[in-house]
């Protein structure tokens, strides 16, 4: 039963580092850069939401509706400041403006809220449901965030596959020159995808701060590593591969918690992590891509 | 064979401005020193910022001469410094000058971070690009977990190891080596700014011979097309084990200066951000050049200490300073009107370009 217990408390948190994996590899599949601000933007979208439920005493919706807009809003200023100018730039001199962007949001926080940790004010109020006459304990909020991340999975992929922004965010994947000759707008979509995974990461830090109620200016440091993690052992750039990945990272962290070293834990994620890559070298789903003469 | 002969003269030309700007500036701090002028923060950071330089031309024969992104780069530098560490506090009996105790950590640290940059080195060369680069970040969070949960203690008996929990006994004059997340303490702080900028001479030494020399040219041509490489019958992986192993030795050594600088040494100064601080300097100082590397690295580690007036909006300012460099150094405009000034030099800059 303690089993079950874990699995499913793997799962929930595994559900955060999956919504946080889609920004890093939508944003990898399009404008092929590893984003190493969007642990930051968790931790403003975690601030934001904090900001306005504990000062206003408004509804959880709206925490959650202004955290999402800001996040939005960030990503999408992030990507027009910071790295459109770097377009043609080599992808370590985008790499290194990112951490500059990620040092620039920490210590903007820390100016703004302090370095001191806050408590995370209760946005859910949920019990906790009892099954097998109380031998399992499943927490509600645990099944609210795997749910959210199911349903952000589903209207993500519909949205990628249906609509018009969608497919004009595969083309640029593909192609960048090429969809600009068939008349997309390659900034637009490269905005629309800052956007989705400032947004999602918004989401998520709500999650991940209701579970776990500190909120503090290097709050998305540890969980941004994670699911950029998750993201590779996917296979970075696949938006399933994203799902599976942050599922699997967020068991495997839980039980290896549970059952080997609470200590050890890490290591022993990215150990795994080093084992999928050797056996299969571009994550778990993953596209091979063959080297041209 | 006139080519190379110019390109041959041109590197080592390379190699003597570096260590004659190296030379130059102990020099001068030297001076400044003896005269009495230099603030206590600077003296203080002499040997940190040389080890920083040391490890950052490390990362830059990875990055910079291999075109491998590493993550990791502050792991070797831990595995060096708790090395470092444990075999100056073993050996302090038995040697008893403080300069032949500190080379001798520095050989040793080298060498262990070598041993784990050649284990790493096996997973990480078969993988390319990000995939590489994740492998060597996770190599670096799980050093910092295992020396986190490394209690070792050293009495008259011998060595005490215990893991995770601390069950490590020792008899009357016993000393705990490594103490799990407080890590080392009460360490004999011998490492000189003088012996730091030697070990950083010879490693210019090591690079730039390196670089020269049958591998090093193998690598670089593998950097630029591994296909092509490979076709001219270069032993890809091969020459890349021998750039990473080492970068990871070099890296080792700088190790060893900076936590023999320090009477407390905490595992979790070496994470993540340290190993991308250390890309930081790197990439700023222009990737495959060495100079570079020695004058950005300078930089960047004292202009946080230069930027203290502003207080809380020093780090701040910083990472505005960062992405604005690389902003306005991946400006085309810019960069045609710098490649106009500098046009003449253009021929010998053939490392600079990464």
């Amino acid at each position: 039963m303690d089993f079950l217990s874990y699995l499913i408390t793997g799962l929930g948190l595994g559900s955060v580092y999956a919504i946080i994996a889609l920004g890093y590899t939508m944003v990898y599949g399009i404008a092929k850069m590893l984003n190493f601000a969007h642990g930051d933007v968790i931790m403003i979208g975690a601030y934001a939401a904090f900001f306005i439920a504990g000062n206003f005493n408004m509804p959880a919706i709206v925490a959650i509706l202004v955290s999402v807009f800001v996040c939005t809003l960030l990503g999408v200023l992030i990507e027009r400041l910071a790295y459109k100018p770097l377009r043609e730039a080599s992808s370590l001199s985008v790499l290194i403006t990112a951490i500059g962007v990620s040092y620039f949001l920490q210590n903007a926080a820390q100016i703004l809220w302090g370095t001191d940790t806050k408590i995370f004010p209760t946005l859910f109020d949920f019990d906790n449901i009892s099954l097998f006459g109380g031998k399992l304990q499943i927490s509600l909020l645990t099944i609210l965030t795997i749910v959210v991340c199911i349903i952000i999975m589903i209207v993500l992929t519909m949205f990628i596959n249906k609509t018009k922004i969608g497919k004009a965010m595969r083309a640029c994947s593909e192609d960048k020159p090429t969809a600009q000759l068939m008349g997309i707008n390659v900034n637009t979509t490269i905005s629309v995808t800052f956007a989705i995974g400032s947004g999602l990461a918004a989401i998520a830090s709500v999650l991940l701060c209701s579970t776990y109620p500190a909120v503090n200016p290097t709050l998305g440091s540890m969980p941004g590593i994670k699911a950029f993690t998750a993201a590779v052992f996917g296979g970075i750039g696949s938006i399933p591969g994203a799902f599976i990945g942050g599922l699997l990272l967020g068991i495997l962290e839980t039980l290896s918690k549970a059952y080997i070293s609470s200590q050890m834990s890490d290591a022993i994620v990215f150990l795994v992590l080093i084992i999928v890559l050797l056996i299969k070298p571009t994550g778990l789903l993953g596209k091979k891509v063959s080297e041209k003469v | 064979m006139e080519m190379m002969k110019t390109a041959f003269l041109g590197k080592n030309k390379n190699r003597s401005i570096c260590v004659g700007v190296v030379i130059l500036a102990y020099i001068i701090i030297e001076l400044l020193m003896f005269t009495g002028s230099l603030k206590s923060l600077f003296i203080n950071l002499l040997v940190p910022v040389t080890s920083y330089i040391i490890v950052a031309l490390a990362l830059n024969l990875v990055v910079g001469v291999s075109g491998e992104l590493s993550l990791g780069h502050a792991g070797f530098m831990s595995i060096g410094a708790f090395t470092g560490v444990i075999v100056s506090s073993v050996t302090s009996t038995m040697i008893t000058n403080d300069i032949l105790r500190l080379f001798v950590a520095i050989i040793a640290g080298a060498i262990v971070a070598a041993v784990f940059g050649f284990l790493i080195s096996i997973p990480v060369l078969k993988l390319q690009g990000d995939y590489l680069a994740i492998v060597t970040l996770a190599f670096g969070q799980i050093i910092k977990s295992l020396i986190n949960n490394t209690f070792l203690g050293y009495d008259a008996s011998g060595f005490h190891f215990s893991f995770i929990t601390n069950n490590v006994k020792l008899s009357t004059g016993g000393k705990m080596l490594i103490n799990g997340p407080i890590g080392a303490t009460a360490t004999d702080r011998i490492s000189t700014f003088t012996v730091s900028v030697i070990v950083l001479i010879i490693v210019l030494f090591i690079i730039f011979n390196f670089i020269n020399s049958k591998y090093g040219r193998g690598v670089m041509a593998t950097r630029d097309d591994r296909i092509a490489a490979q076709s001219v019958g270069i032993d890809v992986v091969k020459t890349k084990t021998i750039a990473f192993v080492l970068s990871a030795g070099i890296a080792g050594a700088a190790g060893v200066l900076y936590g023999l600088n320090f009477s407390t040494l905490v595992p979790a100064k070496f994470d993540f951000n340290q190993s991308i601080l250390i890309l930081v300097y790197v990439v700023l100082g222009g990737l495959g050049n060495m100079l570079g590397t020695i004058i950005s690295t300078s930089l960047l580690v004292l202009l946080p200490e230069l930027l203290r007036f502003l207080a809380d909006y020093r780090m701040l300012i910083y990472s505005v300073v960062l992405i604005s460099i690389m902003i306005i150094t991946n400006n085309p405009t810019i960069n045609k009107t710098i490649k106009k000034i500098f046009k003449k030099n253009k021929a010998e800059g053939d490392l600079n370009n990464g």
